[in-house]
């Protein structure tokens, strides 16, 4: 659509800006003051420059921390992407049975953070709970408070349990929107399954893809209050992620200057990513 | 190539069909020759597409069986059938150039690629897309998106036979006649079995050799235009076909003659025995003002270029006649005379002797 | 193989259903079943622990006030955001792109950077523990979500829709009211869904912005968990309940999610 230039527009946007502005910048600047200073209580400051820059981002904590974060991300995408894709290609067309699908696959979307971490508490618990009972009996020695491989295990399938549903829903929405025509017109050319999945569904669900993938990767990035209910980034440090860290720094023992400028430092690594992502995944389509 | 049968072929879309009106497409026999251009002509929603999607396979009729010289093809799906289709929207492979869109049906069928590109570019050349080969196809128009299609259908071989589905929807109006004759041409080039689905006079006119009408699922006329302009079997044909359509006015049935107001009209036909509601069909090319014949009162008269298309109305309703530039039209009572040999008496629709026959 | 395909999504049906399950079973059952013996459903079927939410004020008003900033963000969102989307769908403008860009990187902003943040700042405005403040707080990644659905929506309506009303004689205000707003009813309803949605599952901020008077009821089931032991029935009972609002807007809109997924706007 041609859209016409009307600087009067402004007006229009006010509202939203003033709202964004006030709770964006005003917040931000204070962390970004935070960074480069230090205190010792009682809203005395001292200038600190770039030191807590270098060192957190010389800190092992740190690292330790954006490993895990990296290794918490890249598992989940792997696993979320590929089943929300597959699920949604067998999902029905059309019927009654499409509208039962979507929600009860919604269900989760739905249910606040902390009781998705709680329901995955009691759910998991080795001796009350369904899965860690089951697992027991099965013969695994499952105990995800204390093992820390267990615990990454319970996170990572309480994820996939959270947000596939969403991978699914996008997926599924590109895939309805392909007309019939396209896949009439396959079974004329003789192609093959894999090769309407290759040639129609997945050119046709590249947009919807990089959109999933995106707030996936987002999302899972700033995930904190599952894993906080879940297993509080034990046993040990070992589930602790970047937010759990963050804000165990802030919030816990209440040292402004590093948390601020960790925030920084975080909030930066999400944007390069996003941003990296997005240039990847849309290029071509410029073209 | 192949000539394809229809025998005894009904389709519903619900598992149940009870009424008449369950069905998308009536009981129906029909052969199509092979290498014949057809055109199955009709208004939306008569079933036309339905027939298409029954002949391709992406549809498996409810009744009867289909037969492509002589071998059953009911129950086979649209791959083995060997049949190409163009859709009313253009179906491109976006990710594909426009030599992979062309080799696309080639090579899903094991094609070695000696002779895939020696198709392509043979297909290309007749479809004017041998400059845009190497480019990708999502970034063409409409019409080469459509020409795209096409080429996908005319790269095989084996195909028993093309079939459009109004392919010509979504193209700018200079364009569409640039792209008919292109298809006629192409017919005489591939003979093949085309079947070519519209609902525009024009276009199946000018594109059939064979047109074949369709209302509310069933075939009523199936000719050649001259056939379905001069002797419509059925008065929706008459009504479809021609600008102004034919007139059809109702009239009292005696002894097989037709009477409108007591007067007896002259007919080509005699009236069946059977009962049912009758009327006269005549082209408005067929009638004249005359000093005696049929009373009317001329209401309007619109002005067509080299005639007047005048409406009058008559004891068995409006009368649409054509009278050339300079002709006298009467301005306001009047008498019509209709050329005998071509009026006819319909019974329920039906021409009078040949009730339900296409 | 085809025939197998339903399989797939009722598995994984069952696989959501099962954790879900397990917690209002939990809820119907006495703490001395759950930590006595591992059934599978409730052997002393008990309406207890939703009795002790319903008549105890710590756990109610949790509810109430949850629903009432949820409630408030998703009006004050939607409101804000549908002048904004008409602008950017409509017009071109001075960093209009920018402004779009600049938005949505705020959808990205993790909720960990900004709590202590904003638990200065509303507290220096004073309006700490209002459901105000979580209503404002959740609005910094809510407007940019309800002004992007918004768009997608409203791009879809021609040009000519607004031209014609003024040619009719509608004045703008009277165009966007009567006409404009109807015509994308399902776009305001998916972006009040995802605004309810993403406010109804936040917690961190929500927590962080309030101590007494507004504590959403997410954080009482905290405090139950860590302080009071081992109390998992009336746990699992605050939990089931939590999820019973979101069943029932997605009954509502479940024609419209795939809608809005659909434009990619989420």
């Amino acid at each position: 659509m041609n859209k016409t230039v009307n600087q009067k527009a402004w007006f229009f946007v006010a509202p939203v800006l003033i709202l964004v502005a006030f709770n964006a910048i005003v917040p931000l600047m204070t962390v970004v003051n935070y960074s480069v200073q230090e205190t010792f209580g009682d809203n005395v400051f001292f200038w600190a420059g770039l030191r807590w820059f270098e060192e957190i981002l010389r800190s092992p904590r740190f690292h330790d921390a954006l490993g895990r974060q990296l290794f918490f991300t890249g598992t989940i995408l792997a696993i979320e992407i590929p089943l929300g894709v597959i699920i949604a290609l067998a999902m029905p067309r059309k019927g009654p049975w499409v509208s039962v699908c979507l929600v009860l696959m919604a269900m989760p979307l739905l249910i606040p953070w902390n009781v998705v971490g709680a329901m995955w508490n009691i759910f998991g618990l080795p001796e009350l709970g369904l899965l860690g009972k089951t697992l027991n009996m099965i013969g695994f020695d499952y105990n995800y408070t204390r093992q820390p491989g267990d615990a990454w295990f319970t996170l990572i399938l309480m994820d996939v349990w959270h947000w596939t549903s969403l991978v699914v829903l996008l997926a599924y929405a590109g895939l309805v929107s392909i007309p019939d025509a396209y896949y009439q017109a396959a079974r004329i050319d003789g192609a093959s399954s894999w090769a309407i999945f290759r040639y129609i569904q997945l050119p046709k669900m590249k947009r919807v893809l990089t959109i999933a993938v995106l707030l996936r990767f987002m999302d899972s990035f700033n995930i904190y209050t599952e894993p906080s209910v879940l297993t509080g980034g034990g046993p040990g440090n070992s589930t602790t992620l970047l937010s759990l860290d963050l804000v165990k720094i802030a919030l816990g023992q209440f040292d402004l200057g590093p948390a601020a400028a960790m925030s920084l430092i975080y909030f930066l690594v999400i944007l390069l990513f996003s941003w990296i992502f997005y240039t990847v995944m849309t290029r071509g389509e410029e073209q | 190539m192949a000539r394809i049968t229809l025998k005894n072929l009904k389709h519903a879309y619900m598992p149940n069909p009870v009424n008449d009106e369950d069905w998308a497409l009536k009981e129906l026999n029909l052969d199509w020759d092979d290498g014949g251009a057809y055109a199955l002509l009709g208004p939306s929603g008569c079933g036309k597409t339905t027939l298409l999607n029954l002949i391709s396979g992406l549809l498996t009729p409810s009744h009867g069986s289909i037969l492509f010289d002589d071998h059953d093809v009911t129950g086979l799906p649209p791959e083995q059938r060997k049949i190409a289709q163009v859709f009313q929207f253009p179906v491109v492979y976006d990710t594909m150039t426009v030599y992979d869109n062309l080799a696309f049906p080639l090579r899903n069928r094991g094609v070695d690629e000696t002779t895939v590109n020696k198709r392509v570019l043979e297909v290309a050349e007749m479809n004017d897309l041998t400059a845009t080969l190497g480019n990708r196809a999502s970034g063409l128009t409409a019409d080469g998106k459509q020409k795209i299609s096409l080429g996908r259908g005319l790269v095989r071989t084996d195909v028993n036979a093309i079939l459009f589905d109004e392919p010509l929807t979504v193209i700018d109006p200079h364009l569409k006649f640039q792209l008919r004759s292109k298809l006629k041409e192409l017919h005489t080039r591939v003979p093949n079995t085309m079947i070519y689905v519209t609902h525009d006079q024009t276009e199946a006119i000018t594109f059939a050799d064979k047109v074949v009408v369709m209302n509310v699922g069933e075939v009523v006329q199936v000719g050649t235009p001259k056939e379905l302009f001069e002797e419509p079997h059925h008065t929706f044909v008459g009504h479809f076909i021609g600008s102004p359509g034919m007139n059809v006015l109702g009239c009292e049935v005696k002894n097989g003659q037709a009477y409108i107001a007591g007067k007896r009209i002259q007919t080509a036909n005699k009236a069946s025995a059977k009962a049912g509601k009758s009327e006269i069909g005549v082209r408005p090319e067929f009638v004249k003002f005359a000093g005696r014949g049929l009373e009317a009162r001329v209401v309007k008269v619109s002005d067509a270029g080299r005639f007047s298309v005048v409406e009058a109305d008559s004891a068995g309703g409006r009368v649409r006649l054509l009278v050339e530039e300079g002709g006298a039209i009467p301005s306001d009572s009047a008498h019509l005379e209709f050329d005998p040999t071509a009026t006819r008496i319909y019974t329920d629709g039906w021409l009078a002797g040949r009730e339900g026959q296409p | 193989m085809a025939r197998a395909k339903w399989l797939i999504p009722t598995i994984y049906i069952i696989f959501l259903m099962l954790p879900i399950y397990w917690l209002v079973s939990m809820s119907f059952k006495t703490t001395n079943e759950i930590l006595g013996s591992f059934t599978l459903w409730p052997q002393n079927f008990t309406l207890e622990n939703y009795r002790t939410i319903f008549t105890d004020p710590t756990w109610y008003t949790g509810y109430i006030n949850s629903i009432i900033y949820v409630t408030i963000n998703t009006v004050l969102s939607v409101t804000v955001a549908l002048p904004a989307a008409y602008a950017f769908s409509r017009y071109r403008f001075l960093g209009d792109k920018h402004l779009f860009f600049w938005l949505l990187t705020n959808r990205m902003a993790p909720a960990a950077v900004f709590a202590l943040p904003f638990f200065q700042l509303y507290s220096a405005i004073g309006i700490f523990d209002t459901h105000l403040a979580v209503a404002l707080a959740h609005t910094l990644f809510n407007v940019p979500l309800a002004v992007w659905i918004l768009e997608g929506f409203m791009s879809g309506v021609p040009k000519q829709l607004d031209e014609t009303a003024y040619v009719d004689g509608y004045s703008f205000p009277a165009f966007f009211v009567k006409i404009f707003i109807p015509t994308i009813a399902a776009g305001v309803g998916v972006a009040a869904f995802f605004c309810f949605m993403f406010s109804w599952v936040e917690l961190l901020l929500a927590k962080t912005l309030t101590a007494v008077a507004a504590k959403p009821i997410a954080a009482t089931m905290t405090k139950t968990a860590s302080s009071s032991g081992y109390e998992l029935g009336l746990l699992a009972a605050a939990g089931t309940l939590t999820i019973i609002p979101g069943a029932i807007v997605i009954y509502f809109v479940r024609n419209y999610i795939a809608k809005g997924f659909a434009l990619g706007r989420v």
